[in-house]
C-alpha cells in the first residue's frame, strides 16, 4: 500500500501532460471556431494562423484553451472525453449494440483466446520436439525465427485470403494470425525451460536408469513451468495484437480493430482513443489473469513465494 | 581379498579426446574394494578421482582395462540398482517436498505406493530427518538438504553408496557433524562406500582404505589401509595414529608431484 502514492503521482503527471498537449494540438481549430462565434482572437485571419506554430498561437489566445478540451473531432481528445466515451460505449450501451465496446471487445477476445490456445499448444509441442531431436532443432528453429522477422501486417492479408479460398472466414483466420504471433515466445521459453536442468540432474536420472519419458515428465517438464508462464504472458499480449491486426486488412465491421479502422475513416479520434484504451485494458487484464494462474500454480508446486 | 571384492578395477584407462589432444583422465588403475569398506579417494583436481567414481556408476565409459561391480559390468550393475550416488550439490527438486524427492527414484524404479512411503519413513529416520518429509527443500539448511539427498540415495537399498565430495560445499562445523553421522550410518547399514574428497582429515577420519591419486595422467600413487578402529569419536583426530596416517597421505600427494 505504500506504493499507492508514487503510482498515483505518475498517473497524475501523465494526465497533466496529456491535458497540456491537448491545447497546442487542438488550438488552430478552436481559435477558428471562436472567431466564427464573434470572439476577438489574435491574430485575425485564417491564413496568418495557418503559418503560425501551435505553441505561439496557444500562448496568444489563452481565452480559448477551454475549447480545446471539448471538440467533437479533436486531433488529440482530452482524457475526460475518452473516459466518457469509454463509459458510454461499455456501461450505457447494450452489449448487443454495434456501438458497444463490450460487443466489439468480445469479438476480438474470442479470436485472441482461440489463437492463444493454438499458439501455446503448438509452441509447447514444437519445443518438446526441438529439445528431443537435434534434427528438429536445426530444421525448425531457423524457420520459427524467420517467421517473426516478417512484418505481421504484410502476411496477415495473405493468411486471410488463403483461408477464405478454402472457406474459412471470421474467427478462425484471425485466430491463426494470433497464433502466428504467440507461438514464438512459447517455443523460445519452453526450449529454455526444458533445457534448464543441469548436467548433474541429468546424470542423477541416469544413475536411477530413468527412461527418456521419465526424465521428461519428472524433471524437464516441471522445471520448465516458470519459463512457460513468462512466455505465456508475452504470448497472450501478442495474441491480442494478432487478433486486432487480423481485423484491419479485411475492413472488418466487428471487433476492436474494426473500431480503430472506422474511427480513422471518419476522423472519430475519440472513438479511436477509446478503442485503444479498451485494447490496453483488455491486454492488462489478460496478462494479469495469466500472472494469477502463475502465482497459484507455482505456489501449489511449492516453488512460489 | 579379491574374492570378496565388490568393485574391482584392473588396468583401467580412460582417455578423453579433446581439441588440445588426448587427456589421460585415468591410466592403469588397479583397485579392489571389499564388501563393507569405506574407501576415500583423495588427490588434487584432475587426478581422476571423480572420473573413477563415475566409471563405477557407468556415467563414463572406460577406454581400456576391466571394471566390475558386484561381478557385473557397471552398466548391468546400475540396472540391478547396485549403487546410490550422492553428488556435490544436493540436487533436490524445488517443486517436490523432501519426502517427494526421496520418492523420486522409487517412482522411477516402479516400487508400489505403500512401499514407497514406508521406505521414505525409514531413510528419513536413518539420516535423522524424521518429521521433515513434508517440508520443501528451501525450508531446510544446506546440511539438511545434503542429508536428504543421502536419504534419497539410500532409499532403494543399494549395497554401494558412491559419494562425490558430498560435503564440499558445506562449512566445517556442519561438515564435522555430517562426517560423524555418516560413520554411524555406515556402521548401522554395513554399506560399501566410495567417497571422493579434497580434505585429508576427512579422508583419514572416515575411511578404512585411503586411495591417494595424482594427475597427468590420473593414477593411484598409494593405497593406505587404515589401522584406526571402527568406533571413531571426533577427537580421534588428535591421536598420534591419526596424525601418522594423515602424514602418509600428505607424503603420497607430494610424491605424485601434485603441487608442481
Amino acid at each position: 500500500m505504500r506504493a499507492i502514492f508514487p503510482v498515483l503521482t505518475v498517473v497524475a503527471v501523465i494526465v497533466a501532460l496529456w491535458y497540456a498537449a491537448c491545447v497546442p494540438m487542438n488550438i488552430h481549430f478552436a481559435v477558428t471556431q471562436a472567431e466564427r462565434a464573434g470572439q476577438v482572437v489574435t491574430p485575425e485571419g485564417a491564413r496568418e494562423r495557418r503559418e503560425m506554430g501551435a505553441i505561439p498561437l496557444a500562448l496568444k489566445n489563452p481565452s480559448v484553451w477551454g475549447d480545446t478540451f471539448a471538440q467533437d473531432k479533436p486531433r488529440l481528445p482530452a482524457p475526460h472525453q475518452v473516459a466518457v466515451e469509454l463509459w458510454e460505449t461499455t456501461v450505457e450501451k447494450k452489449v448487443t449494440s454495434k456501438r458497444s465496446l463490450i460487443f466489439h471487445g468480445w469479438i476480438t477476445l474470442s479470436a485472441t483466446l482461440l489463437g492463444f490456445a493454438i499458439g501455446s499448444v503448438a509452441g509447447v509441442l514444437l519445443a518438446v520436439g526441438i529439445v528431443h531431436s537435434r534434427a528438429m532443432d536445426m530444421s525448425v528453429m531457423p524457420w520459427a525465427i524467420a517467421s517473426q522477422t516478417i512484418p505481421i501486417l504484410a502476411i496477415a492479408p495473405m493468411i486471410i485470403v488463403v483461408l477464405n479460398s478454402v472457406g474459412l472466414q471470421g474467427l478462425v483466420p484471425k485466430a491463426i494470425i494470433s497464433a502466428y504471433l504467440s507461438f514464438f515466445p512459447v517455443v523460445v521459453g519452453m526450449v529454455k525451460g526444458l533445457r534448464s536442468p543441469g548436467a548433474m540432474q541429468i546424470d542423477q536420472m541416469r544413475t536411477w536408469s530413468a527412461s527418456a519419458n521419465q526424465t521428461f515428465w519428472k524433471l524437464r517438464m516441471p522445471a520448465s513451468v516458470p519459463y512457460l508462464f513468462a512466455s505465456l504472458k508475452i504470448g497472450i499480449a501478442a495474441s491480442l495484437v494478432g487478433a486486432i491486426v487480423g481485423e484491419l486488412p479485411t475492413g472488418a465491421v466487428r471487433g476492436l480493430g474494426a473500431r480503430l479502422l472506422t474511427g480513422s475513416y471518419y476522423g472519430q479520434t475519440i472513438q479511436i482513443w477509446s478503442a485503444l484504451f479498451a485494447t490496453a485494458i483488455l491486454a492488462a487484464a489478460l496478462v494479469a489473469i495469466v500472472a494469477g494462474l502463475e502465482r497459484v500454480t507455482l505456489k501449489r508446486m511449492g516453488v512460489g513465494r | 581379498m579379491t574374492s570378496t571384492a565388490v568393485i574391482s578395477a584392473k588396468g583401467l584407462d580412460l582417455t578423453f579426446q579433446t581439441n588440445d589432444g588426448p587427456v589421460h583422465a585415468l591410466k592403469g588403475v588397479d583397485l579392489d574394494i571389499g564388501k563393507g569398506d569405506f574407501v576415500s579417494f583423495i588427490g588434487p583436481s584432475g587426478c581422476g578421482k571423480t572420473t573413477f567414481l563415475r566409471c563405477i556408476a557407468a556415467l563414463e565409459e572406460p577406454t581400456g582395462g576391466t571394471l566390475s561391480v558386484n561381478g557385473m559390468t557397471p552398466e548391468e550393475a546400475r540396472k540391478a540398482r547396485a549403487y546410490g550416488y550422492v553428488f556435490q550439490a544436493a540436487g533436490l527438486y524445488p517443486w517436490r517436498t523432501i519426502a517427494g524427492n526421496i520418492k523420486l527414484p522409487l517412482e522411477i524404479m516402479g516400487f508400489p505406493k505403500a512401499e514407497q512411503n514406508a521406505r521414505v519413513e525409514k531413510v528419513l529416520e536413518l539420516v535423522d530427518l524424521a518429521g521433515f518429509g513434508g517440508k520443501f527443500p528451501w525450508q531446510l539448511s544446506g546440511g539438511m538438504q545434503q542429508r536428504a539427498s543421502i536419504a534419497r540415495a539410500l532409499s532403494f537399498d543399494a549395497d554401494i553408496l558412491l559419494m562425490d565430495e558430498p560435503f564440499g560445499a558445506l562449512d566445517e562445523i556442519v561438515r564435522d557433524h555430517l562426517n560423524e553421522e555418516l560413520l554411524k550410518l555406515w556402521a548401522r547399514t554395513g554399506k560399501t562406500i566410495g567417497f571422493v574428497t579434497h580434505s585429508i582429515p576427512e579422508a583419514v577420519y572416515l575411511s578404512t582404505k585411503i586411495v591417494v591419486m595424482s594427475p597427468r595422467p590420473g593414477r593411484i600413487t598409494d593405497v593406505i589401509d587404515s589401522p584406526l578402529p571402527k568406533e571413531r569419536p571426533l577427537d580421534i583426530r588428535d591421536t598420534p595414529e591419526f596424525l601418522e596416517i594423515a602424514h602418509r597421505v600428505r607424503e603420497g600427494l607430494r610424491a605424485g608431484h601434485a603441487y608442481d
